[in-house]
């Protein structure tokens, strides 16, 4: 396995800022505001109310080691071959430990008005979007983040081909963090697919953190995929804020099948009308595994529509949070927001901790939500298996149709097929309980 | 075809089947008619291999193998199609999908070469025409958002393809229409061969207007009380059971 380039093996992220100061790292007012952030914060707590059924405490028994510079080691482009979405006619950024790696990358030079490259490759400044969450680890990501993407696309310009961000963790100590800062702005009617995966090369119990930002402009049409399968000791943490122009039509799909523990934050501003905004996600988890996905949709403006859609497939002691704000503005007349989260326990030591939250103050508005937590269906099951098949084959079907409502959302058509088929794959793993 | 001695069968503490005795031969249909609670859907999850039923004596042989030791699959394979009385929704399953896989495993148990896409879809695509089930049927979830009628037809469907030597209808007319009716009568009589049988249980005799039956079988708490032909039934629809019921107790 490689070894990482320079890490700080400082006790405290005070310490380890340090060496931030010390590389001349951009962005430093932000950096040191991050810093500061964090220091009053520290890490969240399961007494604090957004963090209650998500322990940390794992993560923060870790050597601080935000991984500042490239790794030594480079990794061959044939260890990139077989990843998911490795093959997928797309432009390429590939980020190894946090810092984008040009010769495993591939893109294509692209039209005018078409920006995709790296964060320090382009004069682009993150904003904070520490102002509006108060998360620790965004201010963490603000004090250290390396690099991550940048996707610009101008008024009505679209993206040739899906451009697929591929951040794989190499880092082979423990504690080792990649801090990842994306950004994409389109202009109006912009179209595009993006693809994010989050993949580990090695099983230490490493960090990562990333915050993306998108500002989506006016009757823009973005399909952003997020694909996390890092290894069961990993940490993941994620943030997404995002902005919608007017009419715009945003889908998010998190995939989320690896990592000991993944947190996503999403947080959705419907400031102008017409919007149209999924967030679909699948979970499907096994041992100790924790996905933890706490969502944040506001509408503040009238006529939007926002649907959330989340299952989960839990087997072993793993553990699905959920956490489903939908925050409706007054004024926000004729919004349509639908929340659903589903899951299916495969054992009885799985968990799940749903909590949906409606906050309306409109009243000409459309909400609902529903949860559900239950075994596998045993009619299900008896209807298929009085049709001639067995009992392993009729679960594991009836598992795909219960992930496939999620995957079937998917609107590129290779991206769909290809995770189609690795989630019928990965369900031949997780156990044929009765 | 179907030999069923002295089948005796609980729910929990309570027995449902009190001794029953029916022999089906093949190129037959029977009809079981009974009151609400009589246990002619038990006798239909007995034969096809539901859990939650205890068999606590007697037994059904179905040509000559013990059909009560088989798997609900393995008596699929085996020619034993149960037609629910609530066809369950499965959301997120593709109908083509399933029911390729269906057809296939009891095409491969029998030794007959597995249908690939092209031709699984020429082979089902003429039956729904028969069914007056439309296309887009196909890409739909199995059942999911189905009506009540399209159930129905969806079961009868199923059992066109998988092409059962022993066919069990429970209740496959309640909540239709009569047209809905017809269609489903027509599905089950195109199937009728010299090699195969039906059991249709039903409530009613309307059902039986449409698939004529060799025999009628009245039950009543767990025993069959009364065997005829069809006229049975007919004196059945004009007397209702409670003379049959006085005269068995």
């Amino acid at each position: 396995m490689s070894q990482a380039g320079t890490t700080t093996s400082a006790l405290t992220p005070m310490e380890a800022f340090v060496a931030v100061e010390q590389n001349g790292m951009p962005q430093m007012p932000l950096r040191k505001a991050g810093l500061a952030r964090f220091s009053d914060s520290g890490y969240p707590t399961l007494k604090d109310e957004d963090w209650r059924f998500t322990n940390v405490g794992p993560l923060t028994e870790l050597p601080f080691r935000p991984i500042l510079s490239e790794s030594v080691q480079a990794i061959e482009q044939e260890q990139l071959d077989d990843v998911t979405f490795g093959q997928l006619d797309a432009d390429r950024l590939v980020f190894v430990d946090g810092h984008f790696n040009a010769s495993l990358s591939q893109i294509a030079e692209q039209s005018s008005g078409v920006t995709v490259s790296n964060l320090a490759g382009v004069q682009t400044e993150p904003n904070s979007v520490s102002a509006g969450d108060a998360d620790p680890f965004i201010a963490l990501n603000e004090a250290f983040f390396t690099d991550g993407a940048v996707i610009q696309i101008d008024d009505s310009q679209r993206l040739a081909k899906p451009v697929h961000l591929l951040f794989v963790t190499t880092a082979s100590e423990e504690g080792e963090a990649a801090h990842i800062r994306n950004c994409i702005v389109t202009g109006a009617n912009a179209q595009g697919t993006v693809i994010e995966s989050h993949l580990s090369l090695g099983e230490a119990a490493t960090v990562t953190n990333v915050v993306t930002e998108s500002h989506i402009g006016d009757g823009a049409n973005i399909e952003h995929i997020k694909f996390q399968d890092q290894s069961a000791k990993a940490f993941h943490l994620a943030s997404l804020h995002s902005e919608l122009g007017h009419d715009a039509r945003y889908a998010f799909h998190s995939i989320a099948l690896g990592a000991r523990l993944s947190r996503n934050n999403l947080r959705m501003r419907l400031t102008q009308p017409g919007i149209e905004c999924v967030l679909n996600g699948l979970y499907m988890l096994r041992g100790q595994q924790l996905a933890d996905h706490h969502m944040i949709v506001e509408h503040a403006a009238p006529h939007c529509d926002s649907h959330e859609y989340f299952n989960g497939i839990l087997d072993d002691q793993s553990r699905g949070v959920f956490h489903g704000r939908i925050l409706v503005q007054p004024g926000s007349q004729k919004t349509d927001a639908k929340q659903t989260n589903k899951n299916l326990l495969l054992s009885d030591d799985a968990t799940v901790n749903t909590k949906p939250q409606l906050e309306i103050y409109a009243d000409d508005v459309k909400c609902t939500h529903g949860a559900t937590v239950g075994e596998m269906d045993d009619d299900a099951v008896f209807y298929l298996r009085a049709r001639g098949l067995d009992t392993a084959t009729a679960r594991r079907m009836l598992l795909h149709g219960f992930a496939g409502e999620i995957v079937e959302r998917i609107r590129h058509d290779a991206v769909r097929e290809e995770l189609d088929r690795l989630v019928w794959n990965r369900l031949e793993a997780l156990r044929k309980s009765d | 075809m179907l030999q069923i001695k002295n089948l005796q069968a609980w729910i929990g503490d309570k027995p449902i089947l009190k001794g029953i005795d029916l022999t089906v031969t093949a190129g037959e249909v029977h009809a079981v008619m009974g009151p609400n609670g009589s246990g002619k859907s038990t006798l239909a999850s007995v034969l096809a291999g539901r859990e939650g039923y205890d068999v606590t004596g007697g037994e059904a042989l179905y040509n000559d193998s013990n059909l009560l030791d088989l798997a609900p699959e393995e008596r699929a394979r085996e020619g034993v199609f149960l037609a629910f009385q609530y066809p369950v929704e499965i959301p997120g399953v593709n109908s083509a999908y399933f029911l390729r896989s269906a057809v296939n495993a009891v095409r491969k148990h029998r030794g007959v070469e597995e249908l690939d896409a092209m031709n699984f879809l020429k082979a089902v695509k003429s039956k729904m025409g028969e069914l007056g089930l439309g296309e887009d049927f196909l890409k739909r979830p199995v059942n999911a958002g189905f009506s009540g009628g399209e159930k129905k037809r969806n079961e009868i469907l199923q059992m066109t393809m998988l092409d059962p030597r022993l066919a069990i209808l429970d209740e496959t007319d309640s909540g239709l229409d009569i047209d809905a009716l017809r269609i489903v009568a027509d599905g089950v009589n195109r199937l009728r061969r010299d090699d195969n049988a039906q059991i249709v249980i039903t409530h009613y005799q309307r059902l039986l207007d449409y698939i004529v039956p060799d025999f009628v079988h009245v039950l009543h708490d767990g025993r069959i009380i009364k065997s005829g032909d069809k006229s049975l039934a007919i004196e059945l629809e004009e007397r209702g059971y409670d003379w049959l019921i006085k005269k068995a107790a």
